[in-house]
């Protein structure tokens, strides 16, 4: 796995392009009412996925912006469909040779494990053309043995489960 | 001869007592006769220097034991009482106990005792101080000493510095080195902060160091950062927060710490422990702000290097704040520095490397590090004048010209932002000669780019220009007249034609900023414009009500002055008049009013502004709804937006408003003349007028409900004045509104009409007048309550709530009576269930009456005190209940707890929570939902006896979590999250706590507390993920991802 806990020194990318924030969902009224059925949406997704990541550890390669302002996760590249229940996520790590990039990736799909309904597929993947060892990376966050075999993994699942841990507490 | 004899023969029973006393104390052990030798003392039996003498055979005794209990005795009988001794006898007591700390070491520690006693006379002898200490540290080698001891010798140090400096530091560095000596190893936490109030007082009071400053620095500095927690229960009460500050007050205390210091604190803030960090930025802070320049220069280089690396790569927000603060002290430290012609410009080198280190950042909007970069120039204008002038001939220009440079709309709006937090930033000039600002020179620049930014399309252009115009406004005498009124222009447009929302609020924001500096071109260009647009001809368009909406909200919010109001508040009356005709629909008629009560509630409380909501105001308002009232008794109907509720109750906050904090003269003429037009019909006092003479009002039977409801206004008229303005006739008035709030059947009207009732007794002078009141009304509720058939009792019903809100309010005793009839109707038939709500109205604040902002007399606490004195009620009257009735005492002390403070619940809840719990199975969606709303807080901080039921809380939330009303599942969702966090409460006991670090063992123990639910709640969260709402879902998510 890679290294846990970073220095400032290994900082990947000290002064990296930043986005602009797409903003709070606005609730609708039909969202308040009892009777409307809300499908689960593209937004939905990412919401889960951006709150994911204001934590501590990524904090340190990051801060002050969440994946979202770096652009690891762009709204655009979530899709998903909720009467066939698939979901198919795209990220696009910061550089070519981030070495978080697996980490990152098994952090998006245990969020999303843990948040969507079981009858969901969830296909994590890097942007096409977009990290070295894309096919790699894409390979092992597919391979369903090898997620629940890094999760075995107690001091990976530790790194993961600080990922995942919302930084409002 | 008698007399002479009996004397002696006193005085030889006083010294036979003395010797028995001493004989018991120091060879029987027994500790009380100490106190009876202090009394004898006291009494004037014997002297101190008797004792001494009586203590003779044990001060010389052979055996150490003994000596030191001869000395304790003496010692206990001076802490008793020192204050009394003479000089000369203060005098020998020292030279005896200075030549006892040369005798064996069971025998200090009294002596110590002794010796603190005696630093607390009054007649401590010139010269004693300094022979007590140079015994004292001749002859003591502190550290050795037990706890207590230790703590004698710096109470004594203490003592001494406060009552004898001027011997003390005719000791010179010989005290500081005595002192330094006696705390090098100090570990106990209680004798640390004694240790380190002396030493601050060294530092701050002026001894002299010597060449002992480093050894000083040293032996308190190595204390650094502090790391401690308190053991728990600890009955002490030391926390790390007063060590941090005492050690604080130390370090920071002389600027001659600067060597040793400065490198100290670079070291620290490379820790990787974020605490320490924060202390260390911290105490630079408070350090550079004793600092002289001079003593920073050598380590300039390295402290902006440090501050500079936690803001770049900062982990939190706290230790960039802390760091940019500590930035700040720095920059006004150099700011200090006298700049003359042959010394060389501190500040301003050091500006320079700053400048060249951020500067560049400056010019990558869309890069990260413009964020740090900025906040880190904006720390250093902040800091003075000089620094601002600085750092804005240099950033400003630059910022200015990128903006028009740059054509990408995000890259524009970080400039925007980033220029705003500058021109926020700037220190407006001290000297008032010097008047033109630092501003001044680029004022053209920045205006310039306001106005620009404001005529873009982008909203978050727009949105951040008008935050950078707020900005200008605020820097004094700044802009000029042609600005604002450009300005001004700008902002017309905008609200005019602009549609999205964040735009509009932020240039009413803005409009409201700049209205206030500069009202005379808001008076004349802002609000004919906006009065114009308001009663143009297009205004049946559709779109346009989103316009009018704007306008009527932006007539608000420039409405600060009073110059401005004359001009404002006509265009809105003007509004209600056109309603009036049905021009205007009853939501703007609403939204008027609330714009007219903005008004009233941030107008300064002038005369001009007083006359204008008394005399004009006030009296159209009544006029308006009396007017539509008649005139849809004529069925004319076309007032019809008029006479709703909804009008009605934006109306009465505008008057209240204006009664409560307008002009208190004229708010009891406004409260009088609406007494005489409610109670006579005397019409005279409103406008317009071509009403009947002689109006009835007051008259339940006689009246349709469209005129009785206007006793809502009158409420707005009385019951908000100032308490001390005198209402006439008030016994008159009462008796017509209880006549009318227990005989009317228009639930708006008696309603009123009780509120109206209440307001007034609420106020009422105690005494028998009032009390006739209450009991008369009392009698008559409870004869219609007992008739169970009259039509009338939700009337009787209605009054009981509000009457006893308005006496619990103020502690009234009678109003005992009226609750516990409240308490008695939860089993009604029919009121059972309104009365449990009742208790919702008698524990929240009401909006339009009895509350605060209307002078009402509330007392603090009063929702505790109901509660306490009313709880066991509740239990018994629950479990007497018959089944079908039990909902609604769950329901109604759901509404009691619910408004009690958090602390208040967390130690009331153990003996309702079984209660509680029952309430989570009633079927009743309002008592689960407010059940649940007041059990997430008391989850978040659980008393023992939560964690005891935890199996009972876990199953009945997680049975909720599919209820059919959406909103108790998200609340019973956050109910099982806030589960997930339970802190660790029970083991805090535990003997662990004291070496592992207190996180680690709060992770452990929350595993060990809630661990066994753990896949029984999440299977149970597995259902809401895929829940239809989404609201819904998104708690669940919460939930889930916390288990």
């Amino acid at each position: 796995p890679p290294a846990g806990g970073g220095k400032y020194s290994q900082l990947e990318n000290a002064n990296p392009v930043i986005f602009q924030r797409s903003g709070e969902r606005q609730q609708t009224a039909a969202e308040e009412d009892e009777d409307v059925h809300d499908p689960i949406d593209d937004r939905e997704i990412f919401d889960i996925l951006y709150k994911t990541t204001q934590n501590d550890l990524l904090m340190l390669y990051f801060h002050p912006l969440s994946l979202e302002e770096l652009n690891v996760v762009e709204q655009v590249r979530v899709q998903v469909n909720d009467a066939d229940s698939t979901v198919s996520v795209e990220f696009t790590p910061t550089i070519p040779h981030c070495s978080m990039a697996t980490l990152i990736g098994l952090s998006i799909k245990v969020k999303l494990l843990r948040s969507l309904p079981s009858r969901f597929k969830i296909d994590v993947h890097i942007t096409p053309g977009t990290h070295a060892s894309e096919a790699a990376v894409n390979k092992q966050l597919a391979d369903k043995e090898r997620v629940a075999a890094a999760l075995e993994n107690s001091s990976l699942l530790e790194v993961v489960n600080q990922c995942l841990t919302s930084r409002s507490l | 001869m008698r007399r002479a004899a009996e004397r002696w023969s006193a005085m030889a029973a006083d010294s036979a007592l003395l010797l028995s006393l001493v004989e018991e104390f120091v060879s029987g052990l027994q500790d009380s006769k100490a106190q009876d030798a202090a009394k004898g003392v006291r009494d004037g039996h014997f002297t101190v220097l008797q004792l001494v003498e009586a203590l003779g055979l044990s001060l010389t005794s052979s055996e150490p034991q003994t000596r030191a209990r001869g000395v304790q005795l003496l010692s206990d009988v001076l802490q008793e009482d020192s204050a009394a001794l003479s000089q000369r006898e203060v005098e020998v007591l020292i030279a005896f106990y200075e030549n006892r700390l040369k005798d064996n070491y069971v025998v200090t520690p009294p002596v110590l005792r002794g010796l603190l006693a005696l630093t607390r006379c009054a007649a401590l002898p010139p010269g004693s101080a300094v022979s007590m200490l140079r015994s004292l540290f001749q002859d003591v080698h502190v550290q050795s000493l037990m706890i207590a001891e230790r703590a004698c010798v710096y109470n004594m140090l203490i003592n001494l510095m406060d009552t004898r400096e001027a011997e003390l530091k005719s000791l010179g560095a010989d005290f500081v080195f005595g002192f330094v000596q006696s705390m090098d190893g100090e570990r106990d936490p209680r004798n640390l902060l004694l240790a380190f109030q002396i030493a601050r007082n060294i530092v701050v009071r002026g001894y002299d160091l010597g060449k002992f400053t480093e050894e000083l620095f040293e032996v308190t500095s190595c204390y650094f950062p502090i790391d401690f927690t308190p053991p728990p229960n600890d009955p002490h009460g030391i926390t790390k927060e007063e060590l941090v500050q005492a050690l604080r007050a130390v370090l920071a205390g002389t600027p001659k710490f600067a060597e040793f210091l400065f490198p100290l604190l670079i070291e620290k803030l490379d820790s990787d422990v974020q605490s320490a960090k924060l202390d260390a930025l911290q105490t630079l802070n408070a350090f550079l702000s004793r600092c002289e320049h001079t003593d920073t220069a050598e380590f300039l280089q390295g402290l902006w290097s440090s501050l500079r690396r936690e803001v770049f790569q900062t982990s939190s927000e706290k230790i960039e704040s802390a760091a940019l603060a500590a930035l700040t002290a720095l920059t006004s430290c150099l700011s200090r520095s006298v700049l003359s012609s042959d010394s060389e410009d501190v500040l301003g080198h050091f500006l320079e490397v700053v400048l060249k280190d951020c500067e560049h950042h400056l010019r990558e909007p869309d890069l990260k590090l413009v964020w740090p970069s900025a906040k880190l120039l904006q720390a250093c204008s902040g800091a003075s004048y000089r620094a601002s002038r600085v750092i804005a001939a240099s950033v400003l220009p630059a910022l200015t010209e990128q903006y028009s440079s740059k054509t990408q709309c995000s890259q524009r709006r970080t400039l925007l932002e980033v220029l705003q937090r500058f021109v926020q930033s700037v220190k407006s000039s001290r000297s008032t000669e010097d008047d033109d600002g630092v501003l001044s020179a680029h004022r053209a620049d920045l205006c310039g780019v306001a106005f620009a930014a404001l005529s873009e399309s982008n909203a978050s252009l727009q949105v951040t220009a008008a935050a950078l115009l707020a900005s200008l406004a605020r820097q004094t005498g700044l802009l000029l007249e042609a600005d604002v009124r450009l300005a001004v222009d700008h902002l017309t447009r905008l609200l005019l034609t602009e549609d999205d929302d964040r735009v509009s609020a932020a240039v009413v924001e803005c409009a409201g900023v700049l209205a206030e500096l500069h009202p005379a071109a808001f008076a004349t260009r802002l609000i004919p414009r906006l009065k114009e647009e308001v009663f143009s001809d297009a205004s049946q368009q559709h779109s346009h009500h989103a316009v009018r909406r704007r306008c009527l909200s932006a007539l608000a919010a420039v409405s600060t002055q009073p110059s401005v109001v004359q001009e404002s508040t006509p265009v809105l009356l003007q509004v209600l008049k056109s309603a009036l005709t049905g021009g205007v629909s009853l939501e703007e008629a609403v939204l008027a009013c609330r714009s007219l009560q903005r008004i009233a509630a941030r107008v300064q409380d002038t005369e001009e502004a007083g006359t204008c909501f008394h005399d004009v105001i006030i009296p159209r308002l009544l006029s308006l709804a009396l007017q539509a009232a008649l005139q849809e008794e004529d069925s004319s109907g076309r007032g019809g937006a008029l006479v709703q509720e909804d009008f009605l109750s934006a109306v009465v906050p505008v008057i209240s408003t204006s009664c409560s904090r307008l002009q208190p003269t004229l708010a009891a003429r406004t409260a009088s003349r609406a007494v005489s037009l409610f109670l006579d019909g005397d019409v005279s006092c409103l406008p317009e007028n071509s009403f009947p003479p002689r109006l009835q009002l007051l008259q339940a039977e006689e009246v349709s409900w469209r005129r009785s409801q206007l006793v809502c206004l009158l409420m707005g008229c009385v019951c908000a004045l100032p308490r001390g303005v005198e209402l006439p006739r008030t016994d008159e008035l009462l008796s017509r509104l209880e006549e009318m709030s227990c005989t009317c059947r228009h639930p708006l009207s008696y309603t009123a009409a009780a509120k109206c009732f209440a307001g007034l007794v609420n106020k009422s002078a105690e005494g028998g007048a009032l009390d006739g009141v209450i009991q008369r009304v009392r009698a008559r509720i409870c004869r219609e309550l007992d008739s169970s058939s009259s039509p009338l009792r939700t009337q009787a019903f209605t009054l009981l709530v509000w009457v006893s809100k308005a006496l619990l309010l103020r502690y009234h005793p009678l109003s005992t009576g009226l609750t516990d009839q409240l308490f008695s109707l939860l089993d009604d038939a029919h009121l059972g269930a309104a009365a449990a709500d009742g208790f919702l109205l008698l524990m929240s604040d009401s909006p339009d009456v009895l509350n605060r902002g209307c002078h009402a007399d509330v007392r603090i606490m009063y929702r505790q005190r109901f509660f306490s004195e009313n709880s066991a009620k509740l239990v018994q009257g629950f479990n007497a209940a018959p089944q079908e009735k039990k909902p609604n005492y769950l329901k109604a002390l759901s509404n009691i707890v619910n408004t009690l403070p958090q602390q208040v619940q967390v130690t009331e809840l153990p003996a309702l929570l079984s209660l509680l719990l029952e309430a989570l199975t009633c079927p009743d969606q309002g008592v689960q939902l407010s059940t649940l709303s007041c059990l997430e807080p008391v989850i978040a901080s659980p008393p023992p006896v939560l964690l005891q039921q935890l199996e009972a809380v876990v199953g009945r939330l997680l049975a909720l979590v599919c209820s059919p009303a959406m909103n108790v599942r998200m609340s019973s969702l956050r109910c099982v999250r806030a589960l997930s966090l339970l802190p660790a409460h029970q083991v805090q006991d535990s003997p662990e706590q004291l070496s592992g670090s207190l996180k680690l063992i709060r992770n452990e123990c929350r595993c060990f507390q809630v661990l066994p639910f753990r896949a029984r709640v999440l299977r149970a969260l597995a259902p809401p993920l895929d829940d239809r709402k989404r609201l819904v879902r998104q708690e669940a998510v919460q939930a889930r991802g916390e288990w």
